[in-house]
C-alpha cells in the first residue's frame, strides 16, 4: 500500500532528505545572492553613459561587448549542459576534481547573474528619467547616483523576480546530480534505488520541493511589505492639523 | 544687493554664444546673458521657445553645442573641468518636482549633502531642517514623497536644493504641474526667497509672479532671446512686436 510505504520512507530517511534539501537550499540560496550580485554589477556598468571619445569608451565598448556575450551565452544553453562543460573541462584544465558543491555554486551563480543582468537592466531602465537628473543636479557622480537613489529602487523593482529566480534555482538544481552532487534530487534517486519504490520516494521529494518554495513565497512577500514602509507617516509633534502647521511656519 | 544694483554688480553665471542642436534641430542660438549675485530673473516665452533647453544647458544637463558658460571667470565647457563639482552650485528645481522616491523627505534633503558636500549627518540634517522650516515643510521629515501633494512635494524640492547652498537656485516651471490651488503656495514660497537676496533664474509661465519678483525678466522666442529688460519695461512697454504679441496672448 502507497500511503504506507510512504511513512515508511519518510521516517527511514528522513536524514538523506533533509541532508539533500539543505545542500539544494545552499546552492540556490548562494548561486542567487551571487547571481543578483553579479547582475547588479553588470546592470550598471550596462547603463553607464557612453564617453563621446577616448579611451574610455572603447574601454566601456569592450567591457559592455563581453558582458552580452556572456549573457547571451548562458541563457542561450541548458544549465545542465554547462554544467558537464564547467565541471569536466575544470578537470581537464586544471587537472584537478572541483569539488561538486563549489562547482554548482559557480554554475547557479553565473547561470542566475546571466538572467539577473537583464532584469536589472530592465529595472534601472524603468527607474524615471527624472530620478538620475535630480540626482545629477545636486552634483551627484553616476556611481553616487546609482547607489544613492537609482539602485534602491531598482531592488525594490527587482525583488519579485529575484525571488521568482530563487524559486527556479530551488527547482533547477535538481540537474546538478548529473556532476554528483548530494542535493535533493540526487539524494532521492538514491532512495529510490535503495528500496525500488519510486513513486513514493518522488511523491515524498515533491512535497518538500513544494514546501520549500512556497515557504520562500511567503518570506519575500513580507520583506517587500516590509520594504515599503508603513502606509502612513506622523507628523512632526504628532497630530498636528493644517492650522497648527501653517500657523508654526509663519511664526504667528 | 539692492544698493549695487547701479554698480557693476558680480556675476554668477555669464552664458557667451551658447547653441543647442538636437541632431538638426537647432533649439538655441547664439544665446548671451548673465546672472548676478542677489538677482532675480525670470525668463518667459511660449512653448518650444527653448527656455528649459536653456536652464539645462546652464546646468549642463543638456550638453551645449557651442559657447560659453563662463563660472567664476572659467570656462565650464572646457573638458578639464568636472561637472559633479560645477553642479554642486546651482540648485535645480524640476517641473515634476522628481523627488527621491527611496528616501523620505528629510533623507531627500540630507543624501546630497552627506554624499557630494561631504558634510556629517548631523550637520547636513541640521542643513536639512533649516531650509525645510523655510519652505513650511518641517513637520514632514518622515513622509515618503508618495504620500505628499504636488504643492507639498515641490516645497520639499526647492528645500533639497536648497539644502545644498548653492550659488544660484534654477527653477523650470516650477508651478506648472500643479493643481491650481497648490500654485499659491509654491509662489509664496518662492517670492520669500526672492526677498531674502537669493540668486534666482526661473522659467515661469506665471506672468503675474514673474513681475513682481523679477528684477530682470528674459523673453524667449525660437531659441533666441528677443527682448530683455526690467519687469516695467518687458510688461508695460515692450520694444519688440514679438513681445507685443506674446504678452497679449498671455492676457487672455
Ligand atoms: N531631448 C530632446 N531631443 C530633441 N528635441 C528636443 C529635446 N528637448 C527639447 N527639444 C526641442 O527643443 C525645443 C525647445 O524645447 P524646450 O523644452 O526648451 O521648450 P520650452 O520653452 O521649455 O517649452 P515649454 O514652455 O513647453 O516647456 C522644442 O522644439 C523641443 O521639441
Ligand atoms: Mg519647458
Amino acid at each position: 500500500m502507497s500511503i504506507e510505504w510512504i511513512i515508511r520512507i519518510v521516517v527511514e530517511y528522513w536524514p538523506m532528505f533533509l541532508r539533500g534539501a539543505g545542500v539544494t537550499l545552499l546552492i540556490a540560496l548562494i548561486g542567487t545572492v551571487f547571481g543578483a550580485l553579479i547582475g547588479l554589477l553588470s546592470g550598471v556598468l550596462r547603463t553607464i553613459p557612453m564617453p563621446e571619445k577616448g579611451s574610455k569608451r572603447l574601454l566601456l565598448k569592450v567591457v559592455n561587448l563581453i558582458l552580452s556575450a556572456y549573457i547571451e551565452f548562458f541563457r542561450g544553453t541548458p544549465m545542465i549542459v554547462q554544467a558537464m562543460v564547467i565541471f569536466y573541462g575544470a578537470a581537464m584544465a586544471f587537472g584537478y576534481q572541483m569539488d561538486p558543491l563549489i562547482a554548482g555554486i559557480v554554475i547557479v551563480s553565473i547561470n542566475t547573474g546571466a538572467y539577473m543582468a537583464e532584469i536589472v537592466r530592465g529595472g534601472i531602465i524603468s527607474v524615471d528619467q527624472g530620478q538620475y537628473e535630480a540626482a545629477q543636479a545636486i552634483g551627484m557622480n553616476h556611481v553616487q547616483t546609482m547607489m544613492n537613489v537609482v539602485l534602491p529602487q531598482v531592488i525594490r523593482n527587482i525583488l519579485p523576480a529575484t525571488g521568482n529566480q530563487f524559486i527556479i534555482n530551488i527547482k533547477d538544481t535538481a540537474v546538478l546530480s548529473v556532476i554528483s552532487i548530494s542535493e535533493l534530487f540526487f539524494q532521492t534517486n538514491s532512495i529510490a534505488g535503495n528500496n525500488f519504490r519510486y513513486f513514493e520516494s518522488f511523491f515524498v521529494v515533491c512535497i518538500i520541493y513544494f514546501i520549500m518554495t512556497y515557504t520562500v513565497t511567503l518570506i519575500l512577500r513580507y520583506i517587500e511589505r516590509r520594504m515599503d514602509g508603513p502606509a502612513n507617516y506622523v507628523i512632526a509633534g504628532e497630530m498636528d492639523t493644517a492650522e497648527d502647521i501653517k500657523r508654526k511656519t509663519t511664526g504667528a | 544687493m539692492a544698493e549695487r544694483r547701479d554698480e557693476k554688480m558680480s556675476t554668477v553665471v555669464d552664458i557667451q554664444g551658447l547653441s543647442k542642436s538636437f541632431g538638426s534641430h537647432e533649439v538655441l542660438k547664439d544665446i548671451n546673458f548673465s546672472v548676478n549675485k542677489g538677482e532675480v530673473v525670470t525668463i518667459i516665452g511660449s512653448s518650444g521657445s527653448g527656455k528649459s533647453t536653456l536652464l539645462r544647458c546652464v546646468n549642463l544637463l543638456e550638453k551645449p553645442s557651442g559657447g560659453q558658460i563662463i563660472y567664476n571667470g572659467e570656462n565650464i565647457l572646457d573638458d578639464k573641468h568636472n561637472v559633479h563639482q560645477y553642479r554642486k552650485n546651482l540648485g535645480m528645481v524640476f517641473q515634476s518636482f522628481n523627488l527621491f522616491n527611496n528616501h523620505n523627505v528629510l533623507g531627500n534633503c540630507v543624501v546630497g549633502q552627506i554624499k557630494v558636500l561631504k558634510r556629517s549627518k548631523e550637520e547636513a540634517e541640521k542643513v536639512a531642517k533649516k531650509y525645510l522650516h523655510v519652505v513650511g515643510m518641517d513637520a514632514y521629515v518622515e513622509a515618503k514623497p508618495r504620500q505628499l501633494s504636488g504643492g507639498q512635494k515641490q516645497r520639499v524640492a526647492i528645500a533639497r536644493a536648497l539644502s545644498m547652498e548653492p550659488d544660484v537656485m534654477l527653477f523650470d516651471e516650477p508651478t506648472s504641474a500643479l493643481d491650481p490651488e497648490m500654485v499659491g503656495e509654491v509662489l509664496k514660497v518662492m517670492k520669500e526667497l526672492a526677498g531674502t537676496g537669493l540668486t534666482m533664474l526661473i522659467v515661469t509661465h506665471e506672468m503675474e509672479f514673474a513681475r513682481e519678483v523679477s528684477d530682470r525678466v528674459v523673453f524667449m522666442d525660437k531659441g533666441v532671446i528677443a527682448e530683455e529688460g526690467t519687469p516695467e519695461q518687458i510688461f508695460n512697454a515692450p520694444q519688440k512686436d514679438r513681445t507685443k504679441e506674446f504678452l497679449q496672448r498671455t492676457r487672455k
